[in-house]
């Protein structure tokens, strides 16, 4: 089973050289500290920066240079800043190759949610329903079940829906799963010591197994 | 040139009556009209339908005018980090209207624009969705959204010169440059006033035409809502 880190390092292996990504806040956030240092990429914040840095030393801090969490942070060299009309602009336009962001359920025909509990005090939806209405490639960054034990990876998602068949690829605590445009989760790699049928019971939704399931490798 | 300064955020916002539809720049904390928000908090006017992406903290941004019961409405996509914001939500003093970030910086920088509205894929299939038409193009859907303009709006810029032109520093431009431009009047409050030809011309982020008076802030606090330190 996977920690967040785990998580996050294994969404690291799926960043290609040259990608735009926008990462979400949460384990999403996380993955930035795994990605290969040889590859080169750039960070999407939504509030309006290509090219988010690390996190600032004491003296480096500037208020007027947050991501998307409201956290401060540098920029690497050769950023741009811009308007969040030009930031979602560039997120619908479909110029963004990759978004990571959690999730409370996924459905096997791909819809999210992870914006509103009933009961709960509604936060808002912020950039989630732009980024997952338009991102080419969508990585979901879950745990497989609640804390309670039900699963996440449902037939239809229960809560209130964030978007619709959007999300390609699943990394949990327990595997890494795509989900098929035809619906269903297709199982691709079992987290370290977890078997196949423990991820068959966690996962309520469609299940497909072909063949052996490899373990994932991590470093 | 035309000369656009006013004294001070008091002369600035001295005719935003109650009831007013006000547009707030900013993301967070970060790129805040700081001090039209002090000076709304002495004028004392009530009533006010807030546009801002987010409603601040309990005691920053809008969050002061919260407290002081001057908010009847807020349009935001996200309005976490609050709780007073929480409680009047909750007891229904407040009024909220949630919108998809990109769908709610798109309908103002429309309404600047001239553009009633416009198709977004943002929220189909949602809630978001309930009510508004739902149209085709080339196999996707899209939900019809509508323009946001407002009586006022109150920007943030780093430096401004007189006739308002102005420059926005790091991520606090965010939201302010579509806010300038769908005001019915936009105030702008700057770190640094400067004289007319100072400013390069290609560097202009939004240009004067948006901007009916401007103003140097004081004392600019430039609160962090997460300050994370690199070990």
């Amino acid at each position: 089973m996977l920690d967040k880190i785990g998580i996050a390092k294994r969404i690291a292996q799926e960043v290609k050289d040259g990608m735009y990504i926008n990462l979400g806040i949460g384990i999403p956030t996380l993955v930035a500290n795994y990605i290969p240092t040889k590859l080169n990429v750039v960070l999407q914040s939504e509030n309006g920066l290509l090219g988010i840095g690390p996190f600032p030393t004491e003296v480096e801090v500037d208020p007027d240079l947050i991501n998307a969490g409201k956290q401060t942070i540098t920029m690497m060299p050769g950023s741009s800043l811009f308007s969040s009309s030009e930031s979602f602009g560039m997120i619908r336009g479909g110029h963004v190759d990759l978004t990571i962001l959690g999730a409370m359920e996924v459905s096997e025909q791909g819809d999210i949610a992870n914006w509103k509990v009933p009961g709960k005090m509604v936060k808002g939806m912020g950039g989630a329903m732009d980024l997952v209405a338009s991102a080419k490639h969508i990585i979901v960054a879950m745990q497989h079940c609640s804390k309670e034990g039900a699963s996440k990876l449902l037939t239809q998602c229960t809560l209130p829906i964030t978007g619709i068949k959007c999300v390609k690829k699943i990394v949990t605590d327990l595997a890494v799963l795509d989900v098929l445009p035809s619906g269903g989760f297709k199982l691709l790699e079992r987290a370290p010591g977890v078997s196949v049928e423990e991820i068959r019971k966690a996962t309520a939704g469609k299940l497909m197994i072909e063949g052996e399931i490899p373990e994932m490798v991590l470093d | 040139m035309i000369n656009k300064v006013v004294s001070n955020a008091q002369e600035a916002v001295h005719d935003i009556q109650d009831n007013a539809v006000v547009m707030f720049g900013g993301f967070g904390l970060c790129g805040i009209p700081e001090n039209c928000i002090q000076a709304l908090l002495r004028s004392g006017v009530s009533g006010l339908t807030c546009i801002s992406n987010n409603a601040g903290v309990d005691d920053f941004g809008i969050g002061l005018l919260l407290k002081t019961r001057q908010v009847k409405k807020i349009i935001s996509s996200y309005v976490g980090e609050n709780a007073e914001f929480e409680r009047q939500l909750l007891s229904g003093e407040l009024e909220v209207d949630l919108i998809p970030q990109g769908t709610l910086a798109e309908r103002i920088r429309a309404g600047g624009a001239g553009i009633p509205a416009f198709f977004t894929p943002a929220g189909v299939g949602t809630e978001v969705a309930e009510g508004k038409e739902v149209r085709e193009f080339h196999g996707k859907l899209y939900l019809l959204e509508q323009w946001l303009r407002a009586d006022f709006a109150l920007v943030k810029a780093w430096k401004g010169d007189s006739s308002g032109n102005l420059i926005y520093r790091g991520t606090a431009r965010n939201f302010n440059p579509m806010m300038a431009a769908a005001g019915k009047i936009t105030i702008a409050e700057v770190e640094e006033l400067v004289p007319l030809g100072e400013l390069d011309p290609n560097h202009i982020h939004t240009p004067g035409i948006y901007v009916q008076r401007i103003f140097q802030g004081q004392q600019y606090e430039k609160r962090i809502e997460q300050r994370t330190i690199r070990k």
